[in-house]
């Protein structure tokens, strides 16, 4: 699983400069404009990818499957449910660069749930709230933001029973 | 070590789609049925790769041009939830089934919560 995930990696980013090699052929504007973008938001993700990075030599660090098991495995239960909303709530960054931890972290024991409950909360966006507010009401935010956190919930409860083997995929 | 190609192309590929996706353009697709429009907000914050500052401020936009606020609140939820250019990143690293079950499961919750919002917000007066 490890090599394939490994394999399929490159093989991604192989694809990925395939079609940055064909957009140079057909718009060199565009490629350029494009990977000036890219160059902007490196330096806009680098610090969150250190963060992930530290988080993930912690969590190989210090938890232990059991501990993991315990927080945020089957029978966390309502705690597992809050750490799981907060932990998305609180995460910072792009979604992709969380995703390394999240399989490590259900690697170790955490309950498909909560990680798609991770994934969801992140919708809730706390420092973006009072924009939300400005552009469509403070009721409208407060009805949005509470209807999320239900839905991160609805979601990691539906992903757990449609994926029947949830530690084997 | 395994995720830096993935997040590599990620990038990449997320700044090659900000950039080949006209937001301008956005505008002129919405105003002909109002539930086409809540699946054309749906659709278009699931290929958006953007930052949601850059949502809001579409959907801020589209809602004082006159489409629905369920449309706009669509396009909000899954431009957030959804992530089609992150699929491929999504599925090495957590399982391409997981990744297409959540993204599906993501899309058609947007939909709900976008239809439950207005109906609460015209409860509430």
């Amino acid at each position: 699983m490890q090599g394939k995930r490994k394999l399929g990696g490159w093989l991604f980013l192989g694809l990925v400069l395939a079609a940055y090699g064909a957009t140079v052929l057909i718009d060199p504007g565009l490629a350029r404009a494009a990977f000036a973008d890219f160059l902007a938001m490196f330096g806009k993700v680098l610090p969150v990818l250190v963060l992930v990075f530290v988080l993930m030599f912690l969590v190989e660090l210090l938890l232990s499957p059991e501990r993991v098991e315990s927080w945020l495995g089957r029978r966390s239960g309502l705690r597992g449910w809050l750490l799981a909303l907060a932990a998305g709530v609180l995460s910072t960054g792009p979604v992709y660069t969380w995703y390394a931890l999240l399989a490590e972290l259900r690697a170790k024991g955490m309950r498909t749930a909560l990680v798609a409950v991770v994934l969801y909360a992140r919708a809730i966006k706390l420092p973006l709230l009072p924009l939300l507010a400005h552009y469509f009401s403070l009721r409208y935010m407060l009805v949005l933001s509470l209807l999320i956190a239900v839905f991160s919930v609805v979601n990691g409860v539906l992903m757990e029973r449609l994926l029947r083997q949830p530690q084997t995929e | 070590m395994h995720m830096l190609p993935i997040l590599l192309g990620m990038l990449l590929l997320t700044s090659l789609a900000l950039t080949l996706l006209p937001r301008e353009g956005l505008r002129a697709l919405f105003g002909r049925y109002e539930s086409l429009d809540v699946l054309l907000g749906a659709v278009i914050g699931s290929v958006a790769a953007g930052h949601p500052l850059a949502g809001y401020i579409l959907g801020g936009e589209l809602l004082a041009d006159g489409v629905s606020l369920i449309a706009v609140t669509a396009l909000i939820v899954t431009w957030v939830t959804v992530g089609i250019v992150q699929l491929p990143a999504e599925a090495l690293l957590l399982g391409r089934r997981f990744a297409l079950t959540r993204n599906l499961l993501c899309f058609i919750s947007a939909i709900a919560i976008a239809y439950l919002t207005v109906g609460v917000l015209r409860l509430l007066g």
